[in-house]
């Protein structure tokens, strides 16, 4: 059975994991100058990067965001579905082999690739992209083009979430291809389903992971960075790795409320600063600090394996039910 | 002699259709079995509940002594060749060997070897640029070197010319008698059976009308031509499979086990596929009451 198995996965796997290789190569090549340029320069690294290596950074954070969603498409989608389509699961399970053992080898060999894959590209990005990480996270002037590890654009291309991802994406394929029961509309399916869920996750689920810090800043210690008309909208609290989550301008009494008028003629941002802690205005900062970045890389990757586990329950009890 | 397909009171529905009910078999080992009936009678039906791809909605069904698919065991007991001959399009006819000895420890490679060699069939080519014919008998060839007690064939030689169906069935046969196994296969086609069966089950609108052995089913069956009577009349232990009248003179097919001495009849002998087609398009309302049918055949 894992013979059948490999023969008719090995086409896919090769090609994803070539990808992962040649990704892994190319971080392997430049890794080490990064990190060199990193103990020289310090917190001056961003002033000193250069523009490939800002390439590299995108392009290896995009390759982990993107397997699970590929691998639940080309992996998972076709794995039984495709035997549905050609029939061919009859002349399976009509040899000396046990449906429940079929459907298991299949899940397992093909979940664990799934997930190895994930986890190398993950694995090689996040030690590649440490250097940078590990700049924005302690301040690094001129940090702009990146993000800190815990922001939702980067946090689901470093450390073991796309395990997690990797294994629901593809147990998601499955299903939605026994449901389905057509290759083509299951992996459109899958791709839907899965961006639904990991948006989904990163609106109202991550932000409850782990507890978030409230915090009321007076403008002297968080300077403001964008002031809108009547608000300001971000300030820089000393915390450049963490995750704000909202924030809100609050008055002397501790009400949301819109900037006094007299700031609409303030010179410079200095005085406007000066000019709002005289009224007594605060910002309301809701944020995930850095330090929670672990907790909700655990907590999340539990969550979406528990996830696969419901759905590779619910898949074996439809293949053996309702399929016969 | 013990059964090889055992069914009792089985049925089963789809969403609210009835593809099979009152279904009572008692197939004996070492037969080669035709199922017969027009589309859509339940033979794929059957043959599925047989394999185990399908269960029973009611009633119970057992193959070789066991349920269908329960365990590896009676998996390796019975073969089945599905419908379409299903293939892997993209493994190449050795693959196909590999496949096969791989996933059943009771494989017979030399078989199987000597088979795909006897057909010409080469080793290194995809099964997916397979002929239809050679599909059939690739599947056929994994079939039988799993080395099962009974080979379920489901309409094996729907998709094949009139040639290919003949030499598939042949092939079949020797293999059958080599190898000493049971066979039920389905068809459409009453001449693909009465060449190659020694069993016989017809089954109509999603009933069995009748099933036995083809020499007492011949013995048995006879068609009587005399001056016009009402079939209401005949003796005790003849059943009216069928009847047709002219002005003059009705032709009967009757099934009786006692001779017929009434010299008013003609009497003359049936083949098969005129007992076959009388069941298949006589009026179901004849038959309401089949098991004395299976009684006396069986």
């Amino acid at each position: 059975m894992i013979w059948l198995t490999w023969r008719q996965f090995r086409t896919q796997a090769t090609v994803v994991y070539l990808a992962v290789a040649l990704l892994a190569a190319l971080l392997a090549v430049t890794g080490p100058q990064l990190a060199e340029l990193y103990a020289a320069t310090g917190d001056d690294l961003f002033g000193r990067i250069t523009s490939a290596d800002q390439t590299v950074y995108y392009l290896g954070l995009a390759i982990v965001l993107l397997i699970p969603a590929v691998t639940g498409m080309f992996w998972g989608a076709p794995l039984i579905t495709r035997e549905l389509e050609a029939g061919t699961y009859r002349l399976a399970w009509n040899q000396t082999v046990t449906r429940t053992r079929w459907l298991a080898t299949k899940l397992t060999l093909t979940g664990v690739a799934t997930m190895a894959a994930a986890a190398l590209a993950s694995l090689a990005v996040t030690w590649w992209s440490g250097p940078i990480d590990q700049a924005v996270n302690s301040g690094g002037t001129g940090a702009d083009p990146f993000y800190p590890r815990i922001d939702p654009l980067v946090f689901g291309g470093r450390g073991i979430v796309p395990i997690g991802y990797a294994a629901f994406a593809f147990i998601l394929g499955v299903t939605l291809g026994v449901l389905v029961r057509r290759t083509v509309p299951a992996m459109a399916a899958t791709l839907a389903a899965f961006a639904t869920v990991q948006i989904a996750m990163t609106l109202w689920v991550r932000p409850h992971l782990a507890s978030s810090v409230d915090a009321d800043l007076a403008f002297t210690e968080a300077k403001p960075v964008n002031i809108g008309i009547d608000t300001v909208r971000e300030v820089d609290f000393g915390q450049p790795g963490a995750w704000v989550l909202s924030e809100q301008t609050v008055n002397a009494s501790g009400q949301p409320a819109t900037l006094p008028a007299s700031l609409t003629d303030c010179p410079s941002m200095p005085d406007c600063t000066a000019a709002l802690t005289r009224a007594g205005y605060q910002q309301q900062v809701t944020y995930q600090p850095a330090g929670n970045f672990w907790t909700l890389q655990w907590t999340e990757t539990g969550l979406y394996l528990s996830l696969a586990l419901a759905l590779t329950g619910f898949c074996a009890w439809w293949i053996r039910r309702r399929l016969t | 002699m013990s059964a090889v397909l055992r069914a009792q009171a089985l049925g089963k529905k789809y969403k609210r259709r009835w593809a099979l009910q009152h279904c009572d078999l008692e197939v004996p080992a070492g037969r080669v079995v035709g199922l017969v009936g027009p589309n859509g009678a339940g033979k794929s039906t059957l043959l599925n509940l047989a394999s185990g791809m399908l269960t029973p909605t009611v009633g119970t069904i057992e193959v070789c002594g066991g349920r269908p698919a329960e365990g590896a065991e009676q998996l390796a007991k019975v073969g089945f060749v599905a419908q379409d001959t299903p293939t892997y399009a993209s493994l190449s006819v050795a693959d196909h060997l590999d496949f096969g000895r791989r996933l059943n420890p009771d494989w017979d490679d030399a078989v199987a070897l000597d088979r795909i060699r006897r057909l010409g069939l080469d080793l290194t080519q995809r099964a997916g640029k397979l002929s239809g014919g050679q599909r059939a008998q690739l599947a056929l060839t994994l079939g039988i070197a799993k080395r099962p007690e009974l080979l379920i064939l489901d309409e094996p030689v729907a998709a094949l010319d009139p040639l290919a169906r003949r030499e598939f069935m042949q092939d079949l046969m020797e293999a059958v008698a080599e190898h000493g196994m049971s066979v039920v296969l389905s068809s459409h086609l009453v001449s693909d059976v009465e060449r190659t069966c020694d069993y016989v089950i017809v089954l109509v609108d999603s009933r069995v009308r009748v099933a036995g052995d083809v020499d007492q089913l011949v013995g048995s069956h006879h068609r009587l031509t005399g001056p016009r009577r009402d079939p209401a009349t005949l003796p005790a232990g003849r059943h009216v499979i069928s009847a047709s009248h002219t002005d003059r003179q009705t032709t009967l097919l009757v099934r009786t086990d006692i001779p017929v001495h009434d010299p008013s009849w003609t009497v003359t002998p049936l083949g098969l596929e005129d007992i076959v087609l009388a069941y298949m398009t006589s009026p179901a309302e004849a038959f309401r009451d089949t098991r004395p049918v299976l009684e006396v055949l069986r």
